[in-house]
Parts: structure tokens; sequence; C-alpha cells
């Protein structure tokens, strides 16, 4: 049953909407109006010369080689973010779904590392990671591993997929928690007396029923880790060493305020503005028709 | 097809102790209804019998094996759930199939018995579909066919029935009974509703408060109830009791409403004034005046159609509910009424029934024919 409240007066829903219109136009239309129209323009350096140029910001963008790595950079460090927070949080999740003594605190450390801002959870990997001072990372050096993620591209990429995963695992802890909570325990009996292990019931049964969770969550772990993951990478590696680990929103950042070159860094910001349309609009086609069941 | 035998089960969580020891041996091809209002425990014994839940104490033996330490999926069981619990996200077919799956059955071989079954419950047709595009005698129907399919030893019902309406309610009870006597699975059922274990079961269990109070036929039961929660329970609408008084040789009881009434069936234990507890159904008390006939006051009148329940207040203040077909007084008026001996059921001051120790004439009569 909807429940709809009927308004007589044509003007009040438009003016009982209107502080939150503002607040998105302010925010978000103004900005990325500004960034679209600046993603057709080109300036010099000092910003004294502007010319309109067409699309040419986004042909250069596609056919420059740092560009492309940056968007595989982007490709390899989201899919690896995205996998392994979400599987953490569900494994966490199915464990803390059971009947333990201690549940609920089990439930509320985890959910603690949502409430570090991920400049603070970089921090707090490096003390873990660094050469010199990080605990595994003076470890791993002992045991005679060449580890330095400040020299190492693959070691710098793994590292920072690791500390945005952490971030993200409550976030996906909670959800899947809940839908696990969702979950009949009377079809899971009906499993278990059908015959079907603990692992075949998690698979047959569990998994799918959670479908529509995990795609939710793969949709906004993909955003995340496109553009939340921001001040990780700034705090832990800077996007090196040598652009190692530059994803599309770092690049556009040092494009822009760094570089100074306007109209690029709005062609990125344009692509990636595109990119979240795209993935929401997926979601919410999908998230619709609630996935498999 | 198996024999189950349960042997002093007790359940506690923490401090509550919901389950006080139950006895019970079921033979092969039974159907015992386990019957209890809500709270009772019925539903907890039927999932340690499931092994969904651990008894705290006893034993379950099916078919001779104990299976008190194994998981359920290592009994041989089947359970259909009041809820269906069927699998949302699979078709009907694949809800069947899932168990004989796991099992590894040839897929032609589970094809085969997952039509047969679905053609025995007249949902051949439906195989294709999910769950949520089903009507609810329909997934009823699945939830069934869904235990069937897999041939188990025991069939577990835990109120099947509860969530579908009135007149779905009757007919899927009797195609259950049909069903079960065709396949001759022994089966446990658990219920709150009285006419579906008369109707059911080979054999009822009567629950309360963690206790199997009576284990008996429905018949055996409705007749001669052991205690006055058995007798209450059992019947609709509910056993009349009134107090009363052992008259001096135990021959009669005096009703604290006026009347005393001579016992039909012979002479019962107890000293002159032993306080009793006289049951009589409403079916079973006359209308009609002359000695030993009671005034019943009548404050409500409910028509059923075919009968008429009478509700009203005897001179002791003890409400009395009558049944009859053939009477239906105003409401405020006051109606003679009759207990006729041979009806009335007789407990002590405790609740617990008490036989007649000795037999009357008319049995010692008979004996001397015999003889």
């Amino acid at each position: 049953m909807r429940k709809r409240v009927i308004f007589n007066d044509k003007g009040l829903p438009y003016l009982l909407l209107a502080p939150q219109l503002a607040i998105t136009f302010v925010f978000f239309f103004w900005p990325a109006g500004q960034a679209i129209w600046f993603s057709f323009l080109r300036q010099d350096a000092f910003g004294i010369r502007t010319t309109f140029v067409g699309l040419e910001n986004f042909v250069e963008l596609f056919q420059d080689p740092l560009y492309l790595a940056s968007a595989w950079n982007t490709v390899v460090f989201s899919f690896w973010v995205t996998l392994v927070s979400m599987a953490v949080a569900l494994g966490l999740a199915v464990l803390a779904d059971r009947h333990i003594r201690g549940a609920g605190v089990y439930k509320t450390l985890l959910i603690w590392p949502y409430a570090i801002a991920p400049a603070v959870a970089a921090v707090l990997w490096i003390f873990i990671f660094h050469p010199q001072v990080g605990l595994l990372g003076r470890f791993l050096r002992e045991i005679g591993i060449a580890w330095d993620y400040k020299l190492n591209g693959g070691q710098a990429m793994l590292v920072v997929i690791v500390a945005s995963a952490w971030n993200q695992i409550p976030y996906n802890f909670l959800f899947f928690l809940a839908g696990l909570q969702s979950i009949p325990k009377s079809v899971l009996e009906a499993a278990a007396i059908d015959g079907a292990s603990a692992q075949r019931r998690f698979w047959t049964v569990i998994f799918p029923l959670l479908s529509p969770t995990t795609f939710f969550l793969l949709v906004v772990n993909i955003v995340f880790a496109f553009f939340g993951t921001f001040g990780v990478i700034d705090a832990l590696t800077k996007g090196g060493p040598a652009k190692a680990t530059e994803t599309l929103i770092y690049k556009a950042y040092i494009d822009g305020r760094v570089n100074l070159d306007l109209g690029s860094s709005s062609a990125q910001s344009v692509v990636l503005m595109l990119t979240v349309i795209l993935l929401t609009a997926i979601q919410f086609r999908y998230i619709e028709r609630k996935v498999h069941y | 097809m198996a024999t189950l035998e349960l042997q002093g089960i007790r359940k506690s969580f923490g401090t509550t102790h919901v389950l006080h020891g139950i006895d019970l041996a079921v033979a092969e091809g039974e159907m015992i209804v386990i019957v209890g209002a809500s709270g009772c425990g019925k539903s907890t014994l039927l999932r340690i019998v499931a092994g969904l839940e651990t008894a705290t104490e006893g034993r379950v033996i099916i078919a001779g094996a104990d299976v008190t330490r194994l998981e359920p999926k290592d009994r041989d069981i089947a359970m259909v759930f009041q809820n269906y619990a069927l699998y949302p996200h699979m078709s009907v077919f694949d809800n069947m199939a899932y168990g004989l799956k796991i099992r590894g059955l040839p897929k032609a071989e589970i094809r085969a018995r997952v039509q047969q079954t679905a053609d025995l419950l007249g949902i051949g047709q439906l195989l294709e579909r999910k769950p949520r595009q089903l009507s609810g005698g329909q997934r009823q129907r699945v939830a069934m066919g869904r235990a069937i399919v897999r041939e188990p030893k025991l069939f577990l019902f835990d109120e099947p029935l509860s969530n579908l309406d009135a007149k779905l309610r009757v007919q899927m009870r009797a195609e259950i009974k049909r069903l079960q006597r065709r396949l001759g699975v022994t089966s446990l059922f658990v219920t709150h509703d009285q006419v579906e274990a008369m109707t059911l079961g080979d054999r009822l269990v009567v629950m309360h408060e963690g206790r199997a109070e009576q284990v008996a036929t429905p018949m055996e039961i409705w007749r001669a109830p052991a205690n006055t929660y058995v007798a209450g329970f059992i019947g609709a609408p509910a056993m009349n009791f009134l107090a009363a008084e052992l008259v001096e040789g135990g021959a009669a009881a005096k009703l604290k409403a006026g009347a005393t009434i001579a016992f039909a069936d012979g002479v019962h234990p107890g000293g002159e004034g032993a306080p009793l507890i006289v049951g009589i159904r409403p079916e079973h008390i006359q209308a009609g005046s002359g000695p030993g006939s009671l005034p019943l006051k009548v404050d409500l009148v409910e028509p059923l159609g075919a009968e008429s329940l009478i509700h009203g207040a005897l001179p002791s203040g003890e409400t009395l509910t009558v049944r009859m077909s053939d009477c239906s007084p105003l409401a405020g008026s006051v109606l003679p009424v009759v207990l006729p001996p041979a009806s009335l059921h007789v407990f002590d001051a405790e609740g617990r029934r008490i036989e007649a120790v000795r037999r009357r004439e008319r049995t010692a009569a008979a004996g001397a024919v015999g003889a």
C-alpha cells in the first residue's frame, strides 16, 4: 500500500523541495555544468587566453597512453577492492549471523572501521606496511623479501587495495548481515533436512537469496573504488611510484590542481561523471527487478 | 517407512524447561498427531525429532538406529513447515528435486520421480513456476511434494495447514490423510487445532506445559480423557466442569449446583465428601425437567444452524454450555437441564480421571450370561 499525500496548493510541494533542490543545484548542477563547459575549452598555463576547442580535449585524452594506463589502474584497483572487501565482509557476516556469545560486541567492532576517515585509515596502514617503520613491512624485509611499496609499483597497488578494501568492509558487512537475517530460518532448515551440508546450503540457498544485496553492494563498491578512495591513495602513494597507483580520479586531480590543465581535467571529470551515471542507471534498472527472485 | 521411538526427551533453554521427559513409540506407518496449545513444547519436540534442536536429555530412535547425535541431513526425514519454507529462487521442479540432486540421483530418475509426485499432488503443470507465482494451497502442495519425493523414513508436519483459509484447510486435511494412508509413511503431525488432530491422527499426543498428558486414539481421548486438561482441550465447544463431592459409598456425586447424580459405571474410590470435578460435554446435556434436573439461567444463545449453543449459569454460579438441536430458549429464560449419568466424566480435585473400581450389576449380569 502506497500512501500518497495530496496537496491542494500547487506551490507548496515545490516550496518544500526547494532547499534540497537549491543544494543540488549549487553543489552539483553548477559545478557539473562548469566542468562540461571547461572540457570544451583550452587555457594557457597562466589563465590569460581561453580557446574553444570542441571535443579536442576528449580526443587527446583517449589517445594519451598515460590516461589509458590510469584507466587500466582504475579497473585493476576497483576489481580487487570490490572483490576483497565484499568477500571478506560476506565471510564475516556469515560468522556473525550465527548465535554466538558476544555477537553484539563482535558486530560493533566490525563496524568501527567505517567511522575512520580514509586518510586516517591510510596512515594506519603506513604503520603496518612502511618498509622502515611498518610492522609488516619490517618483517617482510627481515625474511628477505624486497618490500618497498614506495619503489615497487605492484606492491604499491597491493597496499592501496588492502587499505581501501579494509575501509569498505564494515559497510558491506552491515548490508550482508541484514541480508542474511532476512532469509527465513525455515528455508535453511528445509535445506538441512533435504540433506544439504552447510557449504552446499550456502552456495545453493543463501548466496542466491543474497543476490539483490550482492548486486547493490557491487555497484556501490565500484563507485566507492572509483571515487571514494582518493584520500587513501593521496596519503599512501600519491599515485606513485611512477604513476603505478594513479587512478582516474587521482589523475583528474593532478592534471587540474597540480598541472593546471583545466581543460583536460574537466574532460576527465566528464568521463567519470558519465561512468557514474551509467553505473547508477544499471543499478536502478536491475535492483528494481530484484535480481534472481 | 520406519518406526520412531522417543525416550525421556527433555529440553531446557537455560533455566526454562520446555519438555519434561517425553516417551513415545510410533509404529510403522502410523500417523501421530501432537496437539496442544501454543507454548506447550509440541514444535520443540518435532524439531528435536528433525534434528533442528538437540534434546538436553533423552534419545531419538528412528528405525531402530539412535539418531540423537546426528545432523538433520543424516536422519532421512522430511518436514513440511508452517510457512512452507520453499526455496524462493528455485522453480517448483528445482524445489522438489533439491534433495534428490544432493543424493546424486541420475537426472532421468529425478525427472521421473518429481513428475510422478507432482502428478500425484495435482501440480504437474506448475513445475516451471516460481513459488511466488503460486497460491497458498499450491505452495502447500509443493511443500508436500518436496517431502514425498524423497521417500523418507519419516514425515514431520509442523502446523502445515495453519496458513490456509478455512475451506482449503479442510480440503488439504483430507488430502494429507489420504496421502499418508496411501504412502504408508510414519508421520508426526503437530497442530494446535483439535479438529485437525482428531481427524488426522491414528493416535494423538495431547501436550500441556512440556508433558504428554495423554497418548491414545482420538476416540479413546474423547471418550475417556485422562484429566481435565485433555477433557477441556479435545471437543468443541469445551467440556463443562462442575464442582461436586462424593457421597458415601462412592456411588454418586453431589453437585455443588444442586442435584445428586448416581454414577452409571459403578462405585468410585474415595471417602465421603471427597472433592470431585464432574465433566460433561455440551452435546450430552439434555433439556428436561424432573428429578435431578438443574435450572439453567440462559444468558446467551448462539444459533449455528443445525444446532444452537446455549450459555448460561447454574444456581451455584458455575457456567454451563449446552449444545442442542431441537431447542433454542430465549436469553434470560430458565431452561431445566438433565445431566445423563452415562455421559459423566469424573475427576479428582487435581483433575485426574477417576475410574469406577467396581462394575455395577449390569456388568456382573453380562458376565453371568457369558458364563
